[in-house]
C-alpha cells in the first residue's frame, strides 16, 4: 500500500448493486393495491414497473352482460372519487344515442354536483399528498372541509361516495329543500379554508424543497403517454374536456383552464390547488340560477342503443374518461371500453421517476392522483 | 383542424385501396391491413398536416363470426384537434398476432399488455409482453365471447 493513499485501493474493489425491491401492494403511498416493482441502485430509482390486477374486477366483461342501467352502478365503483361523474359519461352517452335532450334543470344540477366531486377528490388528494411527504395535519383539514361535500351529497341522493345520483335521461330525483343553502354555506367556509391550505402547505419551505424541480415531466413524453387531466396540464398542454368538447351546462359558465409551465411535481399540485377555486367559480355562477325543468325524461324499461359505435368523453378529477360502446341494437353492448385517465396516467410513471430518490418518488406518485380501481377496471 | 375529407385526402395520397367508414360512428374510421399497421402508425404521427401525437384510446373487439379480433385505435391531435380512428384485424382468432405500435406511441406498451391479457392478441416487437390484470397462470382469455368461465365468476 502506497503512502498517502490509505482509502484508494478499498474504493476501487467497492461498487453497488441494484436490487429490486416491492413498493406495495400494501403501501400507503400507493393509495390502494398498486404494487410497483423498483429497480435501485443504492436510494436511487433506475426502474420503475407496475403491477396490476389485485383489485381486477372486469368490469368490461360484465357489462357485457348487463342493461345499460345496470352498467351505470357499475362505474361508480372504477374511480370512485369522481362517482358521479363517472356516471354522467354513462348516462351521456345513452342519451346521446337515443337522441334525448334532457331539460337545463337536470343540465346544471350535474354541472354542481360534479364540480363539488372534483373539489371532494382534490381535498381527498390534497390531503394525502401533505402526509405522502410527512405533514400529517392536511389530511385532518382536508377531511374537516370534504365531510361538508359528502354531507349534501348524503342528503341529495343517500350516498356520500358511489352516489348513482345520475339515471339515463335525467337525474333519481329533484334537490333537497336546502340544497342551494347548504352549498352556499360550503362555499362561503371554503373559500377562507383553501387561503389556509395555502398558507400551511404550498407556502411551506419545506414543502416546496421536496416539490419543486423533482419529477419533471416534458411536454412531449406527456403527450406520448396519453396523460390527460391535471397531470398533462402541469406540463403546459390544454387538454380539459370541459373546454374542449364542452357537456352538460359547462358551455354555459366562465372558467379558466390552469395551465402550469414546468411539469414538476410542485407544478401538478398547483394545477390542482388552482382547479377548486376554479370549481368554486364554476358553481357560483350557477347555484342561484338552477333553472325550473323536469328532473328525469321519460326512457324505456329496458333502454336498447342503436346498432353502431358511440364514444363520450368527460372531465373526471383525474383527466380524461372516455366511455366507448359498439352496439348490436340488444340491451347490452356488445363490447364497452372504458378509457380511464388513471391507466394512461400511469404508465409515464417509469419516465419520470427514473433517477430519484425513494422519498421524491412518493412525491412524484401524489401529483399523479392514481386510484387504483380506476386502473384496475 | 382537418375535417373528416381532408384527413381522407391525405392518407389517401400515400395509402391505396383502404376502407373508410363514417357513419355509425362519431369518427372516421380506416380499417388497415395488418402488415401496413406499423408503418401507418408512423405516418399518422409523423405527417405533418395530420399530426396524430395523442393516442387515447386502444380498444380490443371480438368477432367470432367472422373469425377475428380486432383492435380499434383512437387518435387525436394535441395541436390541431382533429381526431381519428383506424382499424385493424388479425388474420387468424386462433393465433391473433399484430406488429406493437408501442415504439410508435409509447402509451401503446400497457394497452397492448392488456389486450393481450383480455384477448390473446400477440404483438410483435413489444418488449414486455405479458399478463397484466389476471395471474400468470391463467387459462384463456376472458373478454374473448367463447370464453369458458370456469371458475364461475360470471353469473349469467
Amino acid at each position: 500500500m502506497k503512502s498517502g493513499t490509505l482509502f484508494d485501493p478499498i474504493e476501487q474493489d467497492l461498487h453497488t448493486d441494484e436490487y429490486k425491491i416491492n413498493m406495495g401492494p400494501q403501501h400507503p403511498a400507493t393509495h390502494g393495491v398498486l404494487r410497483l416493482i423498483l429497480t435501485i441502485d443504492g436510494e436511487v430509482i433506475k426502474h420503475v414497473e407496475p403491477d396490476l390486477g389485485y383489485i381486477h374486477r372486469s368490469i368490461e366483461k360484465i357489462c357485457e352482460r348487463d342493461n345499460y342501467r345496470q352498467i351505470v352502478h357499475l362505474t361508480d365503483r372504477m374511480d370512485y372519487l369522481s362517482s358521479h361523474i363517472n356516471n354522467e359519461a354513462v348516462c351521456l352517452l345513452i342519451e346521446n344515442a337515443l337522441e334525448i335532450e334532457v331539460s337545463d334543470r337536470v343540465k346544471v344540477i350535474r354541472t354542481i354536483i360534479a364540480e363539488l366531486t372534483r373539489i371532494s377528490s382534490h381535498l381527498l388528494w390534497w390531503g394525502v399528498m401533505g402526509m405522502d411527504v410527512g405533514a400529517l395535519t392536511t389530511f385532518m383539514y382536508g377531511f374537516r372541509e370534504r365531510e361538508m361535500i359528502n354531507d349534501i351529497f348524503e342528503n341529495t341522493c343517500g350516498a356520500r361516495l358511489t352516489m348513482n345520483y345520475n339515471v339515463p335521461g335525467g337525474l333519481m330525483w329533484d334537490i333537497y329543500k336546502d340544497f342551494v343553502k347548504d352549498t352556499k354555506a360550503f362555499l362561503r367556509h371554503f373559500v377562507t379554508k383553501l387561503k389556509e391550505y395555502n398558507d400551511l402547505l404550498t407556502d411551506n419551505v419545506i414543502f416546496r424543497k421536496r416539490t419543486e424541480g423533482v419529477g419533471i415531466l416534458s411536454k412531449e413524453t406527456a403527450i406520448s403517454y396519453g396523460v390527460t387531466g391535471p397531470t398533462l396540464r402541469g406540463s403546459g398542454v390544454s387538454c380539459d374536456i370541459r373546454k374542449l368538447f364542452p357537456y352538460s351546462a359547462y358551455d354555459k359558465v366562465q372558467f379558466d383552464e390552469i395551465l402550469m409551465k414546468g411539469g414538476d411535481t410542485f407544478d401538478r399540485y398547483l394545477v390542482r390547488m388552482k382547479e377548486m377555486e376554479q370549481s368554486v367559480s364554476i358553481i357560483e355562477q350557477l347555484i342561484d340560477n338552477i333553472p325550473e325543468g323536469s328532473i328525469l325524461e321519460k326512457t324505456r324499461a329496458v333502454i336498447k342503443l342503436p346498432p353502431g359505435e358511440f364514444y363520450q368523453r368527460v372531465e373526471t378529477a383525474r383527466g380524461e374518461l372516455g366511455v366507448y360502446v359498439i352496439s348490436d341494437g340488444k340491451k347490452s353492448p356488445y363490447r364497452m371500453k372504458f378509457r380511464s385517465p388513471g391507466f394512461s396516467n400511469l404508465s409515464v410513471i417509469n419516465e419520470i421517476a427514473v433517477g430519484h430518490k425513494i422519498g421524491d418518488f412518493v412525491a412524484i406518485i401524489s401529483t399523479l392522483d392514481l386510484v387504483i380501481p380506476d386502473i384496475d377496471r | 383542424m382537418l375535417d373528416n375529407a381532408a384527413i381522407k385526402n391525405i392518407i389517401l395520397n400515400q395509402f391505396e385501396g383502404l376502407t373508410f367508414q363514417e357513419e355509425d360512428s362519431p369518427f372516421l374510421n380506416v380499417w388497415i391491413p395488418p402488415v401496413q399497421l406499423k408503418e401507418f402508425g408512423r405516418f399518422l404521427r409523423d405527417n405533418r398536416e395530420l399530426n396524430f401525437d395523442f393516442l387515447f384510446c386502444v380498444t380490443g373487439v371480438d368477432w367470432p363470426k367472422e373469425a377475428t379480433l380486432e383492435v380499434v385505435y383512437h387518435l387525436r391531435s394535441v395541436q390541431h384537434g382533429h381526431q381519428m380512428v383506424f382499424r385493424c384485424k388479425t388474420g387468424s382468432r386462433d393465433h391473433p398476432e399484430l406488429d406493437s405500435l408501442s415504439e410508435v406511441w409509447p402509451t401503446a406498451h400497457l394497452h397492448e399488455r392488456e389486450i393481450y391479457d383480455l384477448f390473446g392478441i400477440k404483438f410483435k416487437g413489444h418488449s414486455n409482453l405479458k399478463r397484466l390484470f389476471l395471474d400468470e397462470n391463467w387459462e384463456g382469455h376472458p373478454l374473448l365471447k367463447d370464453y369458458e368461465d370456469k371458475v364461475n365468476l360470471i353469473v349469467k
